[in-house]
C-alpha cells in the first residue's frame, strides 16, 4: 500500500496535532476484508474527501469512526490521544458527528425534539434552552430551519440541514458527510458547501465522501482514494482533475485519450467508458409501440410526484430516463410495476391498456420489471429456483401439483443462459449482489417481454456484471422489445439508449436522441434548466 | 459484549437448539415440581412415558391430541401466510355451537346425512367467526391480532349464554345441552377406546395441508406471501386475497375441530368443551415450525403430556397445570434458542493495538 | 324513569380502573415498539401474587408490593425474549401469558387444594357515604396520579423522549446515543408493573379473593384500547371509561325489568362488542410506532 504524498501540508495550518488520525485500521467480515490497514490523517480546518467505488470500504470506515462498528485492529487518535469509540455516544463525546445517506431522524417528532435526543437525560426537558441551541447551531452553518416542523413534512434538503445541525450540537470537531449531495438539487448543494466552508473556517475538520468528482474538486482540500479496502492514494486536492481521480479509483493509468470526457458521476460502469466507442444503436422498428405512458400523474402532499408524464418506447428501442435521484423516478417505476396506482393517466404495453392491472396481469401482458430494490424483489428464504419461477408458477403445473422436473429443467436453462453462479437450491439471500441481479434479470426477461422497465440495473455491480447486463438489454432491443432504462449513471444512458428523457420534479423536462445528448446538456436539464 | 448476526449458521445448530431447549425446560420445571413434593424425574416419566405404556393410555393420548391437531393446523395455515390468527379458541367454540345447532334442531336426520352436516356446519361456524376480523383486516387494515383475540371471550360468553338460556338441559336443568341423538355420534375407531373418527379427519387434513404446502403453486405462493409480502406482491401474488382466504380456511379448520370434539367426545355442549385448545394450538403450530407434519408430532407430544399430567396429579399429587407449564416453557425455550442460534456473542476487545 | 345515573357512573370508574392501569402499562410497552401479549398473564400474575401474599401476611399493602415485583419480573422475561433474543413478539407474548396463568393456577391448586379460597385483607373504598366519590384508592391513583404523570412523562421528560425515539426509529435513537435495549427493558418492566397493579386491583380491592379466570380477557381489551387510543394516554383512558360505561350499563340494565329477557351473557359480551365497534369506527388507518414489532440489531 502506497501513500503517494506530494509533501504539501495544508498551507494555513500551523504544525499542530492532527485532528483525527487512523492508524492501521483493519476490519473484516468473514472472508471479506472491508478495510485493510487504513492510515488516514485529517487536519483541523481541512475538508478531506474520501473516494472510492461502491464496496471499496468507505462506509465501513465511517461506521467505525462513529462507533457503529468495531475494527479488528488499529488505532484511532483524536488530537493526538488514542481513543476507543465503541458506540455513537463515545463518538459524540470525542467530537465526531456524522450525517449519513439514510437520515437518522425520527419522522414523527419535531425538529427540536430530534435535536434533543442526543445526550438527553431522564428528567424534565428544557425546550426553551434546546431551541436556543438549535438556532445558534443553525446560524453557525448559515441556514434557517423551522424548529417546530415535524420532520416527516420537511424536504430532503431541509432534513439534511437538520442532520448537520444535529451533528453540530455536541461540540463537533470532525464532521463526516456520507454522500451528502446525492439527493440535493444544485441550490441546496451550494448552501451545503457554504456551510462547510463556514465550519472549516472555525477549525472543524470534515470528511467528505462522494463520487461526484466535480464537487470533490470544488470543495476538498485533500483527497484520499480507497480501492478494495486500502488507501491507494492521498494528496492535496489543489490542481487535481476529475479524470486523474477517476483513473486512480479504478487503478488505470492516468487517462490519455478522450480528453473531454469528464468523469462526473463515477459508477462502476466507468469500465464502459474507457472501452471502445459504444455500438451504434440500430434504428427502431417503425410503427410498433412497446410501452406507452400517457399523461401519468401522481398526486403528492405538497406538489405532484408525477406531473403529466408522457413517454413512448417503441419496439426495438431503448429509452433512458435521466435525473437526479428524487425527481419522480422511484414513483414512476412503482406505478409502472403495478405496486402503486397513479392518480390519472394511462399506461399501455403494446396495444393493451394495463393502467388498472395488478402485478400479475402486467406480467401476463408482457411487461418485464427490474426495480432498484433487489432485496425487496425476492423472497429471501426461498431458493434460487423457487424465486425464478415464482412469477410464472401456473406454467409448471401438472394437474394440481407443481412439476419439479419441468421447473428444474427450466431453471437450469435459465441459469446457464444468464450465467448465474449459484446452485438452484441455494437460498437466494446467500447470493452476491451481482448474481442476484442476474436472477432478477433472468426472471424479467425469460418470458420474452414486449417491454422492460429497468431501474438502476447496474448499480453496485462489478465491471463484468455491468457489461453483461448491458449486453442483455441490447439483445432485448435487437429482439424487438422496448426498454425503459432509468439510471443515475449518465455514461450508461449515453452508451445504451436511443433516446434520453430527463425527469425533473416529476415532469418530463426534456427529451432528445442520445446522439445529440451531451453531459453538459443533460446536466442542465437534470438541474431544471429547460433547453 | 455485543450480539452480532451470524452470516449463516451450521445446520446442526437447529436440532441442537431444540434438544437444548428440552433440557432447559426440564431443568426449569424441576424446581417447582420438587417444591410440590414430587420427584422431577418420576414426574417426567409420568408425563412422557407412562401414557404410552398401555393401550388405554395410547388411546387417551390420541384423544387428547385430536383437537390440538385441528387448532394447531388452523393456526399454522394462518401464520404461514402472515395472518396472525390468535382467535382459534373462539373459532373452535363457534364450531361447537354450529354443530350443536344442527344436532338440536334437526334431530331426526339419518346418520349418513347428520354427521357430515354437523361437521360441515362446524367448519362453516368457524369460518364465520373468523370472517369478521379477516374482513376488517382486508378492507380497513385493522390489526387481526386484536380483533381475533377479542372475539375469544365473546365466543365463550355465547356458549355460556346459550347453555344458560335456550339450550339448558331439558331434563336436569343444568347449563349443558341435551345429549345429541345417536345419529350425531361420531363413531369410535375401535372398541375399547374412545378415539373417534375425528382423528381420521384430522389426519386427512394434515396430509392434505402438507401436500398443498410443499407441492402446489398455492403452497409456494402462500409461503412467499408470509415471508416477504411486498416482494410477493411484486411477483404477482395477490397477497391480500390470499390472506383473506387463508383466514377463512383457518377458522373453518378450527371450527371443524370443535365440531369433531363435541360430536365425538362429549355428545353434548358444555361450557368446558374447550380447555384452551385454541391457545394451545398456537403452541403446537409454533413448535411444529408451521408445518403439517410438525403440527401432528407436537400435538401428539402435548397430548401425551396432558394425559401424563392428569396421571401425575392422581398418583404424585402434582397439580395437572404443571403439564401446561411444561408445554409453555418448552415453547419459550425452543423459540428462544432457535432464534438465538442466528447470533453469536462477541467480547469487545479492550485495547486496539 | 328512575335511572340510577350516579351509581352507573361510579361503577364505570370502578370497572375502568384495572383497564386504566394495565392499558397504560401497555402504552409504555408499545410506545417503545413492543406489543406485549403477555399482558393477560401479567395481570393474572399480579392478581394472584397480590392475593397470596396479602392472605399470608395479612396486609394488602404487602400484597400490592409483591404484585408489582411479579409484574416487573414478567416484564423482564418478556424483554429477555423479545429484546435480547429477538423472538417473534406475538409468540413470546402468548407463551408468557400461558406460562404465567398455568403457573398461578398450579400454585393455587397446591396451596388451596380444598378448593375454596380464603378471603383476604383488602383495600376498602374511601370516603364512605360520599355517593359518586366512594371509590377505591387505586381508582383515585389511576385517574388522578398515574394518567397525568404518564402523560407528562411521555411528552415532557427525557425518559419519555427516549422511549418514543426507540419506538419510532431505533436506528436514529441508537445513532443519537440512546441505549435501545436498555430503554426497552425499562419500558417492559415498568409496563409489567402497571399491568400487575391492574390485576392486583381485582383481588386486593374489588373482590378480596382469587378465582380462576379472574382476568377474563381484560388484557386483550387493553391491547385494543391502546390501538383505539392511538397510543396516547388520555384517549386510552377514555376508551377504558367507554368499556366501563358499557359494562356498568349492562349490569344495571340486567336487573331492569325491561331488559330481563335479554340473556345475561349477551349483556356481558356487549362491552367487548362495543370495543370492537370502536376499533372499526376509529381504528382505521392507524399508524403504528415505526419500530413496532421489530427487534433492533445494530447492523
Amino acid at each position: 500500500m502506497t501513500t503517494p504524498d506530494s509533501g504539501a501540508v495544508s498551507p494555513d495550518a500551523a504544525p499542530t496535532a492532527p485532528l483525527v488520525e487512523l492508524l492501521g485500521l483493519t476490519k473484516t467480515f468473514g472472508a471479506l476484508v472491508a478495510n485493510d490497514a487504513i492510515d488516514l490523517v485529517v487536519q483541523p480546518g481541512e475538508v478531506h474527501a474520501l473516494l472510492g467505488e461502491n464496496g471499496a470500504g468507505k462506509s465501513s470506515l465511517t461506521r467505525i469512526l462513529y462507533g457503529l462498528s468495531q475494527p479488528d485492529s488499529g488505532e484511532i487518535r483524536i488530537n493526538g490521544r488514542t481513543s476507543r469509540i465503541s458506540s455513537p455516544a463515545d463518538a459524540m463525546a470525542a467530537g465526531i458527528g456524522m450525517v449519513t445517506q439514510e437520515f437518522s431522524l425520527v419522522g414523527t417528532m419535531t425538529v427540536t425534539e430530534n435535536l434533543m435526543l442526543a445526550g438527553v437525560g431522564f428528567g424534565r426537558i428544557n425546550r426553551v434552552a434546546a431551541r436556543a441551541r438549535v438556532l445558534e447551531a443553525a446560524t453557525r452553518i448559515g441556514v434557517s430551519i423551522s424548529l417546530d416542523a415535524v420532520v416527516e413534512t420537511l424536504s430532503v434538503g431541509e432534513r439534511q440541514r437538520v442532520e448537520i445541525v444535529k451533528a453540530l450540537f455536541h461540540d463537533c470537531r470532525l464532521l463526516i458527510l456520507d454522500e451528502p449531495t446525492a439527493v440535493l438539487v444544485p441550490q441546496d448543494v451550494e448552501v451545503l458547501f457554504d456551510s462547510i466552508r463556514r465550519l472549516t473556517a472555525t477549525g472543524m475538520g470534515v470528511i467528505f465522501i462522494s463520487h461526484k468528482l466535480r464537487e470533490v474538486v470544488e470543495i476538498a482540500d485533500r483527497v484520499s482514494i480507497l480501492r478494495r479496502g486500502r488507501i491507494v492514494a492521498s494528496m492535496p486536492a489543489a490542481g487535481l482533475q476529475p479524470r486523474q481521480i477517476a483513473a486512480m479509483m479504478v487503478g488505470a493509468a492516468a487517462a490519455t485519450a478522450g480528453d473531454d470526457v469528464e468523469a462526473d458521476a463515477l459508477a462502476t460502469s466507468i469500465g464502459l467508458e474507457s472501452d471502445s466507442a459504444a455500438p451504434i444503436p440500430e434504428a427502431p422498428v417503425q410503427g410498433a409501440t412497446a410501452l406507452e405512458i400517457r399523461e401519468l400523474t401522481l398526486a403528492g402532499s405538497a406538489r405532484p410526484l408525477l406531473d403529466n408524464v408522457s413517454i413512448t418506447v417503441g419496439a426495438g428501442e431503448i429509452v433512458g430516463i435521466a435525473g437526479v435521484s428524487g425527481n419522480g423516478q422511484t414513483e414512476l417505476v412503482s406505478v409502472l410495476c403495478g405496486m402503486s396506482d397513479a392518480t390519472s393517466g394511462t399506461v399501455r404495453v403494446g396495444s393493451t391498456d394495463i393502467t388498472s392491472f395488478g402485478p400479475a396481469e402486467r406480467i401476463r401482458a408482457g411487461l418485464g420489471r427490474l426495480t432498484e430494490d433487489r432485496r425487496g424483489s425476492v423472497i429471501p428464504n426461498l431458493t434460487v429456483e423457487q424465486n425464478l419461477v415464482l412469477e410464472d408458477l401456473d406454467r409448471f403445473r401438472r394437474g394440481p401439483i407443481l412439476s419439479r422436473r419441468r421447473i428444474r429443467a427450466h431453471v437450469r436453462a435459465l441459469m446457464e443462459r444468464f450465467d448465474i453462479r449459484a446452485h438452484a437450491s441455494d437460498p437466494i439471500r446467500s447470493l452476491s449482489g451481482g448474481n442476484m441481479q442476474k436472477v432478477l434479470l433472468a426472471r424479467a426477461i425469460a418470458r420474452n417481454p414486449r417491454a422492460l422497465v429497468a431501474s438502476q440495473p447496474t448499480r453496485g455491480l462489478d465491471v463484468g456484471a455491468c457489461e453483461y447486463v448491458a449486453s442483455q438489454l441490447a439483445a432485448l432491443r435487437a429482439d424487438g422489445a422496448g426498454v425503459l432504462l432509468i439510471s443515475e449513471d449518465l455514461d450508461e444512458l449515453l452508451g445504451l439508449c436511443d433516446r434520453i428523457v430527463v425527469l425533473f420534479s416529476g415532469r418530463v423536462i426534456g427529451e432528445l436522441p442520445a446522439v445529440d445528448a451531451t453531459r453538459e446538456g443533460l446536466g442542465l436539464l437534470m438541474t431544471g434548466h429547460a433547453a | 459484549m455485543r450480539i452480532l448476526l451470524r452470516a449463516s449458521e451450521a445446520r446442526w445448530l437447529a436440532p441442537t437448539a431444540v434438544l437444548g431447549a428440552a433440557i432447559l425446560t426440564f431443568l426449569l420445571t424441576a424446581g417447582p415440581i420438587r417444591l410440590a413434593g414430587a420427584n422431577p424425574l418420576a414426574a417426567y416419566e409420568r408425563y412422557l412415558v407412562t401414557p404410552l405404556t398401555t393401550f388405554a393410555g395410547v388411546g387417551d393420548v390420541l384423544l387428547a391430541a385430536t383437537p390440538l391437531i385441528f387448532t394447531g393446523l388452523a393456526v399454522a395455515i394462518a401464520f404461514r401466510v402472515g395472518y396472525f390468527n390468535i382467535g382459534a379458541e373462539g373459532q373452535f367454540l363457534a364450531g361447537t355451537v354450529a354443530a350443536t345447532i344442527t344436532a338440536l334442531y334437526l334431530p331426526d336426520l339419518p346418520g349418513p346425512i347428520a354427521l357430515p352436516l354437523a361437521l360441515g356446519a362446524g367448519a362453516l361456524g368457524g369460518a364465520l367467526w373468523a370472517c369478521g376480523p379477516a374482513w376488517l383486516k382486508r378492507h380497513a387494515n385493522i390489526d387481526e391480532v386484536v380483533t381475533t383475540l377479542l372475539l375469544n371471550p365473546v365466543a365463550l360468553l355465547l356458549v355460556q349464554g346459550l347453555l344458560n338460556g335456550p339450550w339448558r338441559n331439558s331434563e336436569t336443568g343444568f347449563p349443558e345441552s341435551d345429549r345429541y341423538g345417536a345419529a350425531y355420534d361420531l363413531p369410535r375407531l375401535l372398541d375399547g377406546s374412545r378415539v373417534h373418527w375425528g382423528l381420521v379427519i384430522a389426519l386427512v387434513l394434515v396430509i392434505a395441508t402438507g401436500i398443498i404446502m410443499a407441492f402446489t403453486p398455492l403452497g409456494l405462493r402462500l409461503r412467499a406471501a408470509g415471508q416477504a409480502p411486498d416482494a410477493a406482491r411484486f411477483s404477482g401474488i395477490r397477497v391480500a386475497s390470499l390472506k383473506w382466504r387463508c383466514a377463512l380456511v383457518s377458522g373453518a379448520v378450527a371450527g371443524l375441530g370443535g365440531a369433531a370434539q363435541v360430536l365425538g367426545v362429549q355428545h353434548q355442549l358444555t361450557a368446558s368443551v374447550s380447555i384452551g385448545y385454541g391457545y394451545t394450538g398456537i403452541v403446537v403450530a409454533t413448535l411444529g415450525a408451521l408445518a403439517a407434519g410438525g403440527v401432528l408430532l407436537v400435538a401428539l407430544l402435548l397430548g401425551d403430556i396432558a394425559i401424563g399430567a392428569q396421571n401425575a396429579s392422581i398418583v404424585l399429587h402434582l397439580p395437572p397445570q404443571m403439564g401446561s407449564i411444561v408445554s409453555s416453557t418448552l415453547l419459550l425455550t425452543v423459540v428462544a434458542l432457535l432464534v438465538a442460534r442466528h447470533y453469536r456473542i462477541v467480547r469487545t476487545r479492550r485495547r486496539l493495538e | 324513569m328512575d335511572f340510577p345515573f350516579i351509581a352507573v357512573l361510579a361503577a364505570t370508574l370502578t370497572i375502568a380502573t384495572p383497564l386504566v392501569w394495565a392499558a397504560l402499562g401497555a402504552v409504555v410497552n408499545e410506545r417503545a415498539g413492543i406489543m406485549n401479549l403477555g399482558i393477560e398473564g401479567t395481570m393474572y400474575a399480579g392478581a394472584f401474587v397480590g392475593f397470596i401474599t396479602a392472605a399470608y401476611s395479612g396486609s394488602a399493602v404487602v400484597g400490592l408490593v409483591t404484585a408489582i415485583v411479579a409484574g416487573v419480573i414478567a416484564g423482564a422475561l418478556m424483554a429477555l425474549l423479545t429484546v435480547t433474543l429477538g423472538v417473534n413478539q406475538h409468540v413470546a407474548g402468548i407463551g408468557v401469558t400461558l406460562l404465567l396463568i398455568a403457573a398461578c393456577d398450579f400454585t393455587n391448586r397446591l396451596l388451596f387444594s380444598s378448593g375454596s379460597q380464603t378471603v383476604t385483607a383488602k383495600f376498602d373504598r374511601l370516603f364512605d357515604g360520599a355517593g359518586f366519590f366512594v371509590q377505591y384508592p387505586m381508582t383515585y391513583v389511576a385517574f388522578l396520579v398515574l394518567a397525568p404523570v404518564l402523560w407528562w412523562v411521555l411528552r415532557s421528560s427525557g425518559f419519555g423522549l427516549r422511549l418514543r425515539a426507540v419506538g419510532e426509529n431505533a436506528e436514529a435513537a441508537d445513532a443519537a446515543g440512546i441505549p435501545v435495549a436498555r430503554t426497552r427493558y425499562a419500558a417492559l418492566m415498568i409496563g409489567g408493573a402497571l399491568m400487575a397493579m391492574g390485576g392486583a386491583f381485582l383481588t386486593l380491592s374489588l373482590l378480596g379473593t382469587f378465582t380462576l379466570n379472574i382476568v377474563g380477557g381484560r388484557g386483550w381489551i387493553c391491547i385494543a384500547l391502546v390501538i383505539f387510543g392511538r397510543w396516547k394516554v388520555w384517549p386510552v383512558v377514555a376508551g377504558a371509561l367507554l368499556f366501563g360505561l358499557a359494562s356498568a350499563l349492562q349490569l344495571q340494565l340486567a336487573i331492569t325489568p325491561l331488559f330481563g329477557a335479554v340473556p345475561n351473557e349477551l349483556m356481558i359480551a356487549f362491552p367487548y362488542l362495543v370495543v370492537i365497534a370502536a376499533l372499526v369506527i376509529w381504528g382505521r388507518g392507524v399508524r403504528y410506532p415505526g419500530a413496532y414489532l421489530t427487534p433492533y440489531r445494530r447492523a
